[in-house]
C-alpha cells in the first residue's frame, strides 16, 4: 500500500470501516503522520453527529447497574511517558515475539551481586562484552531506546548495556529478571537510571532462557510485574 | 461538536435543555466522582446507547454492550484529552468501535449465512430509534445528508449505521474496489464541512 492509499483510509477509520488488519497499518500510520490524525479526528467528529438521529433511551435498570459496576472499578491513571505505547501483552506472548540470543554452556559465576546490579563495576560489563565466547542481541524497545543483552557462557554472566532508555515512572524502578529453565523469573537486581546504562545481570546466567525488564515499585519486587517492558530469550538465536 | 458551536446568527435557539459540560464531567470522572460520572451518564446515555442499539439492533445485547461502554468511560476518563477532539465524539467513538467490534464477532460465528443482508441496502433512520430526538443537531445532519450524493450517503449509512467494511459496502452498493472508502471519505468530509463541526 503506498502512502497517499493510506491517507485515504482516514475517513473508514473514522467510521470503523477497516477490517483488523487494515487497522492496525492504519493506526501505525497515524502515530506517525499528524495530518491524518487531525482530519480523522475532525471526522470522528463529524460521524458523532450521526447519533443525533438514533437517540434511544436504555433502561433505568442499566444505569443502576453501571453505576453500582462503578463502585468496585478504580478509574485508570492519566496516560504518563511510557516505554512502549503498544498494548500490553502477557510475558509468554513476548517471549515468543521476543529476539533470541545463543544459550551456551555452564559457566562458573565469577562476582559476588550486590542487590543492585546498576552498582556493578563497568569493568565487570566489559569482561563480558569482551569475552572470547561473549554473544550478543539487541532489541529495540521503541521510541529509540534499545537494549543489548550480552552472555558470556564462560564466565557465567550476563550484562545488559541500553541506551536512550526513558527514565522510570516517578516512585518506580526498572527490574532485571533471569528466566530459569523451569520457567520462573529470578530477580536479577534492579537498574536504575535511565539513558545509556550498563549493568552486570545478578545471578548465574549460564542457565537462564530468557532475560526480563520490568517496571516496578522503588525497591523492586519479588516476582515481575505486567505488562513487561521487553523480554530477550537466550536460546535459538545463531 | 455542532451544539457547542456557536449558534449562526438569525437560526434558532436548539430545542433540547442546556449542554451538559461533558469535558468537565469527564475530568471529575476520572478523579473517582461517582455523581459527575452519573451526570454523564445522564447527559450522553440515550445518545450513546441509541447509536449502539442502532448497530447491534438486538436490545439486550445493545444494553451489554452500552454497559462496557460506560464502565470503560469510568475507567479510561484520565485517556481523555480534549486538545485531539470533543467529549461526545470521543464517547461516542468509543462506543462505535465496541458495538461494530460486536456485530463482526458475531458474524464471524455464522459466517455461513451468504445472504448478507443485501436487502438492507436502505437505512431507515427511525426503525430503531423510537425516541428520535428532533433536536436542532439532528435536524442539520439530516439536512447535511441530503446534500450528499445518493453513493456518500448510502456508503456512509452503511458503514457507520450498519457496522460494514469500506471492502463490504463496495460489493453491496456494486462499487468498483477500492472506491467506496473514498466515497466515504468524500461523504465525511462533506458532513463536517456543512455542520461546521472540528474547526
Ligand atoms: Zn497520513
Amino acid at each position: 500500500m503506498t502512502a497517499h492509499e493510506i491517507h485515504a483510509l482516514s475517513g473508514a477509520y473514522a467510521v470503523d470501516a477497516l477490517d483488523d488488519l487494515e487497522r492496525a497499518r492504519f493506526e501505525d500510520h497515524l502515530a506517525a503522520c499528524a495530518e491524518c490524525r487531525a482530519e480523522v479526528a475532525s471526522l470522528q467528529d463529524a460521524a458523532a453527529s450521526f447519533s443525533s438521529m438514533t437517540t434511544a433511551a436504555p433502561s433505568a435498570d442499566l444505569r443502576a447497574k453501571i453505576l453500582a459496576d462503578i463502585k468496585t472499578v478504580r478509574p485508570l491513571p492519566p496516560v504518563v511517558a511510557r516505554l512502549d505505547s503498544r498494548r500490553p501483552r502477557r510475558w509468554a506472548n513476548l517471549v515468543a515475539a521476543a529476539a533470541v540470543l545463543t544459550v551456551l554452556g555452564g559457566g562458573v559465576t565469577v562476582w559476588q551481586q550486590n542487590h543492585s546490579t546498576s552498582q556493578a563495576p563497568i569493568s565487570a560489563v566489559d569482561q563480558i562484552r569482551t569475552a572470547a565466547d561473549v554473544t550478543a542481541v539487541t532489541q529495540d524497545l521503541g521510541k529509540g531506546a534499545k537494549a543489548t543483552l550480552y552472555r558470556s557462557a564462560s564466565l557465567g554472566k550476563a550484562a545488559l548495556v541500553t541506551s536512550h532508555l526513558p527514565a522510570a515512572p516517578n516512585g518506580k524502578t526498572y527490574q532485571l529478571w533471569l528466566q530459569n529453565r523451569a520457567g520462573h523469573m529470578v530477580n536479577a537486581g534492579l537498574l536504575d537510571g535511565s539513558g545509556n546504562r550498563a549493568v552486570v545481570l545478578q545471578g548465574d546466567a549460564s542457565d537462564a532462557t530468557a532475560a526480563g525488564i520490568t517496571v516496578e515499585p522503588a525497591g523492586g519486587s519479588q516476582t515481575p510485574s505486567l505488562p513487561v517492558v521487553a523480554v530477550i530469550e537466550f536460546e535459538k538465536a545463531t | 461538536m455542532s451544539h457547542l458551536q456557536p449558534v449562526p446568527s438569525g437560526t434558532p435557539v436548539p430545542d433540547q435543555a442546556p449542554v451538559a459540560d461533558l469535558g468537565a464531567l469527564l475530568r471529575q470522572s476520572a478523579r473517582g466522582d461517582q455523581q459527575a460520572f452519573a451526570a454523564l451518564y445522564d447527559a450522553t446515555s440515550a445518545r450513546l446507547h441509541g447509536l449502539v442499539l442502532r448497530v447491534i439492533r438486538d436490545p439486550a445485547q445493545a444494553e451489554e454492550v452500552t454497559q462496557e461502554v460506560f464502565l470503560q468511560v469510568w475507567r479510561t476518563a484520565a485517556r481523555f484529552d480534549e486538545a485531539k477532539g470533543s467529549p461526545l465524539a470521543w464517547l461516542m467513538t468509543l462506543a462505535h468501535r465496541r458495538a461494530v467490534d460486536r456485530v463482526r464477532a458475531a458474524e464471524a460465528v455464522s459466517r455461513q449465512d451468504t445472504s448478507y443482508h443485501q436487502n438492507n441496502h436502505v437505512v431507515d433512520h427511525d426503525s430503531t430509534a423510537e425516541a428520535a430526538e428532533k433536536s436542532m443537531e439532528a435536524r442539520r445532519v439530516r439536512a447535511a445528508l441530503a446534500e450528499l450524493t445518493p453513493v456518500q450517503r448510502e456508503a456512509l449509512e452503511l458503514a457507520y449505521f450498519g457496522g460494514y467494511t469500506h471492502a463490504e459496502v463496495a460489493v453491496m452498493l456494486d462499487l468498483p474496489v477500492g472506491t467506496a472508502k473514498t466515497r466515504i471519505r468524500d461523504g465525511l468530509i462533506r458532513m463536517r464541512d456543512a455542520i461546521g463541526v472540528g474547526q
